[in-house]
């Protein structure tokens, strides 16, 4: 029998973003990294291209994060030692791009200069020819310090710049505004929330195309199911018109999944938890999943073997 | 789809009699639209309108069941596409499959080695619901029997030849299993096959029009327990054909309103992903190839907080709860009952390996700032909560942590107890490790 089969027509689209500008655009990336640009819900193929599909970013650090798990302390080896090095395994492990998170302290346990912050930034510049996002660590003064310094060193590159929160925003919106750089705007878990802060950045005279929404999201049994609604209403929203919600969503599944004791622990867990290192690479993995299910458009990892499997994923999910 | 408020009012007598207790037909139609309110309450209404209400009232994805002396696997019954909508009520069942070329011995063992698999989340037992059974040659007859010996969970047998499935169906007296699966080729057989056995049926194919053909087809053999298989290329085309069967369920569009099944199998993670996306987007059942302890579970958990209500968000008991064996000198962190805020605090302090206290508060199931802001999380309550519990009695130090984000409550507390030594936390459950090594 002829089925009439059911398509949306939805008003909105969400913004084309693109990271990291090549020599072209006046910066040293060897590729740029361009998200965003659905005029669907995520995947649904049969009423509009995906113009462009989710990417996948690592997450590295200035210096070795010792609060990190074992199985990542394993799988990244000597190459953690140093940002630049860490940065080179990362493109090698399949990364479309580099999370460099800044440490709040150096390794002689006094706060992190901006001197160091620009030198670790420039080192990893010059390691890899992928885009790269910064984050601070966290702390408003820190961070705008750290930023507003690293802003100013890559003038041009086309960094994201974050973590943009309602707390603080102005001075790096600031910085990345005076500097050719995006932002990245994260939110606890809440729709209107936001959107609230899209505003506010946006107001500031911050171009729309670039800026990247962070929802926050949980990780697989610590809340997921809230940030997956979350960013399913985001982009319902976007999609039926709402402006301000109309952003490529970055999510953090890595940092979330190592959380959890799941993944971080061997010992001292159920048995039936099974293999370790398999259960924490299926936590960061399922969780990434379900994210993209829910419309992720850059997800941001920890583990190598996660990688190969999200980007598995990713392939399947751009199959029409 | 059912009915409108107005398409209702036509149905009803009309009359404005109020005996429903609504003051109008109209009133209490539209509470029948919105499902407030129940056609027995008019006493008045014919036996013809109760049946086209009825119809229309029918779940626009039916539900079927399987069951066996160990329980029963449901699906279907869903009426939104997104959980925010409303909710998504019956989770999907994961099954294991066992291929009858095993052998009956080794089958036998394996089974019982999964039936036996039993992990707790959140204060609950998960486990998988049932097994596949693949006619693949060998005696299917006796694979099947070797199953049952293993477990008593609800079966699905996989196969093509009618008279193999029907040895193995034969040992299954008394059940309702599933049948996979029909396609152009044999349904009439199988149909016949699923009705002798009184097992469910699932219609596999990679075309909807093809797949709607046959469901009618073997409705009207006098099957309605009716599953279905889609066949893709790959993830996104099976999202694409997954979303438009749903879709056109809930348009009421009864040839595709069946749940669906969905095998995830391969090597390099693949299985895994293609069970989490089965889960996230709308499987009723989902058969995965093999089994590992370290893949279930973290399945398991995805299903449960796909499948938890958004609008009830899981609460906590309030209480205290000891975390790495607390002992009388070991900090009291208080917090919400809140699940996600007890997980978050609960997880890290049980990471950082550091005992502890936890005061559970009931805080009606708000986050800390959420309760704080409704009144539901203040000096008062957190007093209270101390005094109902005996943690006053386990403790020689009487040190209670506050959130850093309701520091504000600190001075009432101190008044309301006065014995006590308040501190304040961070804001974040993710810095109470370092705080814990550095200020307690």
């Amino acid at each position: 029998m002829p089925i009439d089969i059911p398509k949306d027509k939805w008003p909105g689209k969400i913004r084309t973003v693109t990271l990291g500008a090549t020599a072209a655009d006046g910066g040293s990336r060897a590729t740029a990294v361009t998200v965003g640009g659905g005029m669907s819900l995520p995947y649904m193929h049969f009423e509009n291209p995906t113009p462009n599909r989710p990417v996948v970013a690592i997450e590295i650090k200035d210096r070795k994060p010792e609060d990190w798990s074992q199985l990542l302390k394993k799988a990244w080896g000597d190459a953690m030692n140093d940002p630049a090095s860490w940065a080179k395994a990362a493109e090698a492990a399949g990364a479309d791009l580099v999370v460099l998170a800044l440490s709040v302290n150096g390794a002689d346990g006094k706060p992190n200069t901006a001197a160091a912050a620009v030198a670790a930034v420039k080192a990893v510049l010059a390691a890899t020819g992928l885009p790269l996002v910064v984050l601070g660590p966290g702390q408003v003064d820190l961070d705008n310090e750290l930023l507003v310094a690293v802003a100013e060193a890559a003038k041009g590159e086309k960094l994201a710049l974050g973590i943009c929160e309602d707390k603080n925003y102005r001075t790096i919106v600031a910085t990345a505004m005076a500097n050719g750089h995006l932002v990245t705007a994260r939110a606890p878990m809440d729709v209107n929330l936001s959107k609230q802060l899209n505003i506010l950045i946006s107001d500031m005279g911050m171009p729309t195309d670039r800026i990247l929404m962070d929802p926050t999201t949980g990780a697989l049994g610590y809340g997921i199911e809230y940030g997956y609604s979350v960013m399913e209403r985001l982009r319902l929203a976007a999609l039926q018109g709402d402006s301000m919600t109309q952003f490529p969503m970055i999510v953090t599944p890595g940092f979330e999944a190592w959380k959890a004791k799941e993944s971080k622990v061997g010992e001292g867990v159920p048995e039936a938890w099974g293999d370790w290192q398999e259960r924490a690479v299926n936590w960061e993995t399922l969780t990434s999943v379900a994210l993209l299910e829910s419309g992720a458009d850059i997800l941001v990892l920890r583990h190598p073997e996660s990688v190969k499997r999200v980007r598995l994923a990713i392939d399947e999910l751009m199959t029409a | 789809m059912a009915l409108t408020g107005i398409q209702i009012y036509k149905l009803l007598p009309q009359t404005n009699c109020k005996e429903c207790s609504y003051p109008t037909c109209l009133a209490f139609a539209m509470k029948l639209a919105a499902k407030q309110a129940e056609l027995s309450a008019c006493p008045y209404v014919t036996e013809e309108a109760k049946k086209q209400l009825a119809e229309s009232s029918a779940p626009p994805i039916r539900l079927v069941t399987l069951k066996s002396a160990g329980g029963e696997v449901k699906a279907g019954n869903e009426t939104v596409l997104f959980r925010h909508e409303k909710t998504f009520y019956n989770k999907p069942g994961l099954f294991i499959k066992v291929k009858a070329s095993e052998g009956a011995a080794a089958i036998q063992a394996r089974v019982a080695e999964i039936d036996a698999f039993k992990v707790g989340y959140v204060g609950i037992d998960l486990s998988v619901d049932g097994f596949a059974v693949e006619a693949d040659g060998g005696d299917f007859a006796a694979a099947v029997k070797a199953v049952r010996a293993g477990t008593k969970r609800p079966l699905i047998l996989v196969g093509k030849d009618v008279a193999v499935l029907d040895a193995g169906l034969a040992a299954l007296a008394g059940e309702a299993p599933m049948v996979h699966g029909a396609d152009a080729s044999n349904w009439e057989a199988m149909t016949d096959l699923a009705k002798k056995h009184a097992a469910s049926l699932v219609i596999t194919g990679d075309n909807l029009e093809t797949i709607a053909d046959l469901t009618e087809k073997v409705k009207a053999r006098g099957l309605e327990d009716i599953a279905i298989d889609l066949k893709a290329a790959g993830m996104g085309a099976h999202l694409g054909l997954s979303t438009q069967v749903r879709r056109l369920a809930l348009k009421n569009f009864r040839s595709l309103g069946h749940p669906l099944v969905a095998f995830a199998s391969g090597s390099g993670g693949r299985d895994a992903v293609y069970a989490a996306h089965a889960i996230a987007k709308y499987a009723g059942f989902v058969v995965l190839d093999r089994f590992a302890p370290e893949l279930l579970y973290p399945l398991l958990v995805l299903r449960q907080n796909i499948y938890t209500d958004p609008q009830k968000p899981i609460q906590v008991q309030p209480g205290i709860y000891e975390i790495n064996h607390p002992k009388a000198e070991s900090p009291v962190l208080v917090t919400t009952n809140f699940s996600i805020t007890y997980f978050s605090v609960a997880n890290e302090v049980e990471g950082s390996g550091l005992p502890a206290w936890l005061l559970v508060c009931d805080a009606e199931g708000m986050s800390v700032l959420t309760a704080w802001a409704a009144g539901k999380f203040d000096a008062e309550r957190i007093a209270k909560s101390v005094k109902g519990s005996d943690i006053a009695g386990k403790v020689a130090k009487k040190r209670l942590v506050l959130p850093g984000h309701v520091a504000v409550l600190s001075g009432e507390l101190e008044a309301e107890l006065p014995d006590w030594e308040i501190r304040v936390g961070p804001r974040e459950a993710v810095d109470l490790p370092a705080f814990m090594k550095q200020a307690l």
